[in-house]
């Protein structure tokens, strides 16, 4: 099997260097910078990299000179010096001991100070915030001012990811819904975490920071120049580490404007749908989109789950249990608490956090109905609700 | 130095020890003991790299091939667990254990039987890493630890009973360090040649001493930091839980404090012989003795106030960050003057190119690359770019693999006669030299660009515009993988015969293992040499 596969990545390799490295987009440095911070930080690279590189090469210069006079073979005569040893040649060795001291923390250490102080200052001047959330794996956006709240998860099929389909352009680089920035404004980023430690990172913005539970960290861009940013989370969040993409879409302040309103709307009419009743159908409908988007990860889509990590929903006792006692109050331990509230010290989130109370109902009906449990019962938008 | 009055006791001393596997289970010789070591060193080398190519073939092309992206965590992780326990620590010990007795004049080491303790800890210590994989197979637990071998909390908090294994495996590595340690530092302050003062002593001896002091520092931290892991993990201490009144960040400086110096355990007894080569092999005196045992000192100590280093994006205050930066910067110092050292070590001599010679220059000039890179992570806003990206893998990679097994390389093909009695093929070492030289820079190069260019490290999967590099690179690992099958050979062949080696092995070696025969008798000096 493995050997198959393992075959067939060479001859994928081989295809695509006779086809003159179709499509090589060599990168040799950072992508291209579209906020301040990011702009000085390439500077402050680039002085740094030119400095070690020339210190490199002219230490590998005196190398290879030597290697190539000082050798047996043509007959060079060992000298036997073990130090310096008069008082000019110790003052000589100090020399570019005092170099190396004046690069560290003058022509390196300013520009450094300077890069520093900048990317520390996160509020001076901020026009608004954007508070993050990382969770396994998926990213929640909160824009507290206008009381915008969405969850963004990566899009691009199983069926790419085990190249079972041509891979798409922004392969592993595409989620759901983008978090739409405008541009030319301080942007203070908050960020924190529900379960591990995640990095909220986008190249172009020189931004990058933990998000961790139970603390607030903070960064900030302003992005100048509109267009669609994409990154990744970059510390070892667990399996789905690789699949936390970040697509941030920089508009103009007009269009930014309309994009709030329509996501108000949005958010008003999901409250709307809490509040009626909704049929079985359309809760079963409705869950197994949830399902796909948010439980499939972990309890695949047989609902097998891979215990004992992530346990089997196919015949849970939790499932087929009751989740409201007879006065409708939340039975702890239940279905519905479990899915609200997660099981702290695992994978398993608060879902009432990411999810809207006609997701969460309309989840746990799927998932009672589904993979051969049959509870035969529902839950109502109304019924989470309460719960919160 | 090396006029010494040499014993020329016979071997009488010979009978009477056990032999067959006896000699090797209860040994308490330091030759049989380091032998021991850099066997298991070699034997978890390859364990190691065999993971990690199984890692560069699932990397080769976008997309999930292989294996699942947890199976891959695990063996990321468990790949540097190895390379750094049960590899590069265990040679260095080895080397410690042949050489820190024939260098200093003494018979065996101070304390032979805790000795064959701290050896035999290894061996379980490996078992139990590798265990929750062939358990797995069984269907038992979900595997290794799969948490990279940082195992940083909460995601350790959260993982499965491989946490458990790789918790338990440190301890006994730690435990086994500190003997050594213990050992060593026994060894060299009390049985020394008549003669030989502390400023006399071999470099070498020079620079495990201090390594000593920093596994008795540093190791501890680490054994409490996984101990407070075990209890969070099994007794709800919250420890790491922000939730209990803990601090998930707490775990990344306890580990780091002994993360960082760590580093430089695994680099000093290397920079310690390294200069024994050089001068060796150019024929000339080494320059700088006692600037070097300086540096070394000042880069122990240096090692263990810069350890959050590593984890500046966590959010710090501002002015710790400048703290960090600046004192991190401040450790290029001590290491351009060995730098500066080594070169001038060569400079005008009458050099030669022997295997070991090539494997020290290569050591030089590539390690070179390693230092210079760290001293650009150090800036804290453009590390902002660059932690946890592949520029940060490449960059530690020129400093473990180059700086480290390539310089343990050196000093092993340096040794090996001394060790065997007999000459190793010169011709396959040359090759063995620049097969690894080439396909080393072939597989890290890459990385230092698709690190500039965003891709995050420890990802199972990337975007396409990463597909080129990362192809180079697996061609690379593999042939960098493959290629050591010739140094198992080359050891293989040298061990069972060949020609046989001169007691100086070396025209320009000196130091008192060179006064020996090549292999030296089994109680190394049974009459104390004494120095003039
Ligand atoms: C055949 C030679 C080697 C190859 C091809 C290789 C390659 C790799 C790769 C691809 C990774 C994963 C990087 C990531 O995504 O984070 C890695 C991680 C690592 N390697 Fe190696 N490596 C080699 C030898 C070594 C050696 C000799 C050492 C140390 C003595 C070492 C230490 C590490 C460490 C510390 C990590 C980080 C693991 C983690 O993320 O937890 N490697 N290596
Ligand atoms: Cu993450």
């Amino acid at each position: 099997m493995a050997y198959k596969k393992l075959f067939a990545s060479w001859a994928g390799f081989a295809a695509i260097f006779s086809s003159g490295l179709a499509h090589a987009e060599y990168a040799w440095n950072f992508p291209e910078p579209v906020t301040p911070l990011a702009l000085d930080t390439l500077h402050v690279h680039n002085e740094f990299m030119l400095i070690s590189i020339a210190i490199f090469l002219v230490v590998l210069a005196i190398m290879i000179y030597s290697i190539f006079t000082h050798r047996k073979s043509k007959g060079h005569q060992p000298a036997n010096f073990t130090g310096p040893s008069t008082k000019s040649q110790v003052l000589w060795t100090l020399v570019p001991f005092a170099m190396l001291l004046f690069i560290d923390f003058v022509v390196m250490g300013i520009p450094a100070y300077h890069s520093v102080v900048m990317m520390e200052d996160t509020k001076t001047d901020a026009d608004m915030v954007l508070k993050v959330t990382g969770s396994q794996w998926k990213w929640q956006y909160e824009y507290p001012a206008e009381g915008i709240k969405f969850v963004s998860t990566l899009t691009t099929p199983e069926a790419q990811i085990y190249n079972k389909e041509a891979k798409g352009e922004h392969y592993l680089l595409d989620v759901d819904n983008h978090v739409v920035l405008p541009v030319n404004k301080k942007v203070r980023i908050l960020l924190t975490s529900t379960d591990v430690i995640h990095t909220w990172w986008v190249p172009q913005f020189g931004a990058k920071r933990d998000a961790i539970p139970g603390f607030m960290r903070e960064t900030w861009a302003r992005i100048e120049k509109p267009g669609i940013y994409r990154g990744q989370c970059a510390e070892l969040c667990g399996k789905g580490h690789g699949f936390m993409p970040i697509v941030v879409e920089a508009v103009s302040e007009a269009d930014y404007k309309v994009w709030v309103a329509q996501q108000k709307a949005k958010q008003e009419s999901a409250a709307a749908s809490a509040e009626k009743q909704w049929s079985k159908d359309d809760l079963m409908k409705q869950g197994a989109e949830v399902y796909a988007k948010q439980c499939v990860v972990c309890h695949q889509a047989n609902g097998q789950g891979l215990p004992p990590t992530f346990p089997a929903l196919a015949g849970s006792k939790l499932i087929n249990g009751p989740m409201l006692d007879a006065g409708g109050r939340l039975v702890k331990d239940g279905h519905l608490d479990r899915v609200m509230n997660g099981k702290p010290g695992t994978a398993m989130q608060a879902f009432k956090n990411t999810l809207s109370d006609a997701e969460i109902a309309a989840v746990v009906t799927f998932e009672r109905n589904s993979f051969g449990n049959k509870m035969g019962d529902m839950v109502q938008p109304a019924q989470a609700k309460a719960l919160r | 130095m090396t006029t010494a009055t040499i014993a020329t006791h016979d071997d009488h001393h010979d009978h009477g020890h056990p032999s067959g596997i006896q000699r090797w289970l209860f040994t308490t010789n330091h030759k049989d003991i380091g032998t021991m070591y850099m066997i298991f060193a070699l034997i978890m080398f390859m364990v190691g790299g065999a993971m990690i190519m199984a890692v560069r073939a699932e990397l080769f092309q976008p997309g999930l091939q292989l294996m699942k992206p947890e199976f891959f965590n695990q063996l990321i992780g468990v790949h540097a667990l190895i390379m750094i326990f049960a590899a590069l620590m265990p040679v260095a010990t080895g080397l410690a254990n042949w050489l820190i007795p024939m260098m200093i004049g003494a018979p065996d080491m101070a304390l032979p039987r805790l000795n064959n303790w701290s050896f035999w800890l290894l061996p379980p210590a490996a078992t139990l890493l590798v265990m929750p994989f062939i358990l797995a197979l069984f269907g038992i637990g979900t595997g290794a630890v799969a948490t990279g071998w940082t195992l940083y909390a909460p995601l350790s908090v959260q993982g499965g009973m491989g946490v458990d294994f790789a918790i338990f495996a440190i301890h006994l590595l730690g435990i086994s360090s500190i003997l050594a340690s213990i050992n060593v530092v026994v060894t060299i302050l009390n049985m020394r040649a008549p003669g030989m003062t502390l400023m006399k002593m071999p470099l070498f001896v020079w620079a495990w001493l201090i390594t000593a002091f920093l596994l008795i520092a540093t190791i501890p931290v680490l054994a409490g930091a996984v101990t407070m892991l075990l209890t969070d993990r099994h007794f709800d201490t919250h420890f790491f839980d922000a939730a209990g009144g803990g601090d998930p960040i707490l775990f990344q400086h306890l580990f780091w404090f002994f993360g960082h110096p760590e580093v430089y355990i695994l680099l000093l007894p290397i920079w310690g012989f390294m200069p024994h080569i050089l001068s060796a092999f150019a024929r000339k005196p080494i320059y700088g003795h006692k600037a070097q045992i300086y540096s070394f000192w000042a880069i122990g100590i240096m090692s263990v106030i810069v350890w959050a280093h590593h984890f500046f994006t966590v959010g710090m205050p501002l002015p710790a960050l400048l703290y960090f930066m600046y004192s991190t910067m401040a450790i290029s110092l001590p290491l351009a003057v060995l730098f500066f050292c080594w070169i001038a070590t060569i400079w005008r001599g009458s050099m030669t190119f022997e295997t070991p010679m090539l494997f020290a220059l290569g050591f030089v000039i590539l390690f070179g690359i390693g230092g210079l890179t760290g001293l650009v992570l150090a800036d804290v806003a453009a590390d902002a770019q660059y932690h946890h990206s592949y520029f940060v893998v490449a960059h530690f990679h020129y400093t473990l693999f180059a700086g480290g097994i390539m310089g343990a390389m050196a000093g092993v093909y340096f040794w090996l006669p001394k060790f065997t009695g007999h000459m190793y093929d010169e011709k396959l070492g040359k090759t063995h030299f620049w097969l690894t030289a080439i396909s080393f820079n072939l597989t890290f190069i890459p990385q230092f660009f698709l690190g500039l260019a965003g891709m995050p490290r420890r990802i199972p999967d990337y975007a396409l515009q990463f597909t080129e590099f990362n192809m180079i690179s697996s061609i690379g690992a593999f042939s960098l993988g493959l290629s050591q099958l010739l140094f198992v050979y080359i050891i293989i062949k040298c061990a069972r015969g060949g020609e046989k080696a001169s007691d100086k092995v070396w025209e320009g070696a000196k130091g008192l293992e060179f006064t020996l025969t090549s292999p030296p008798p089994y109680h190394s000096f049974t009459v104390q040499p004494v120095m003039k």
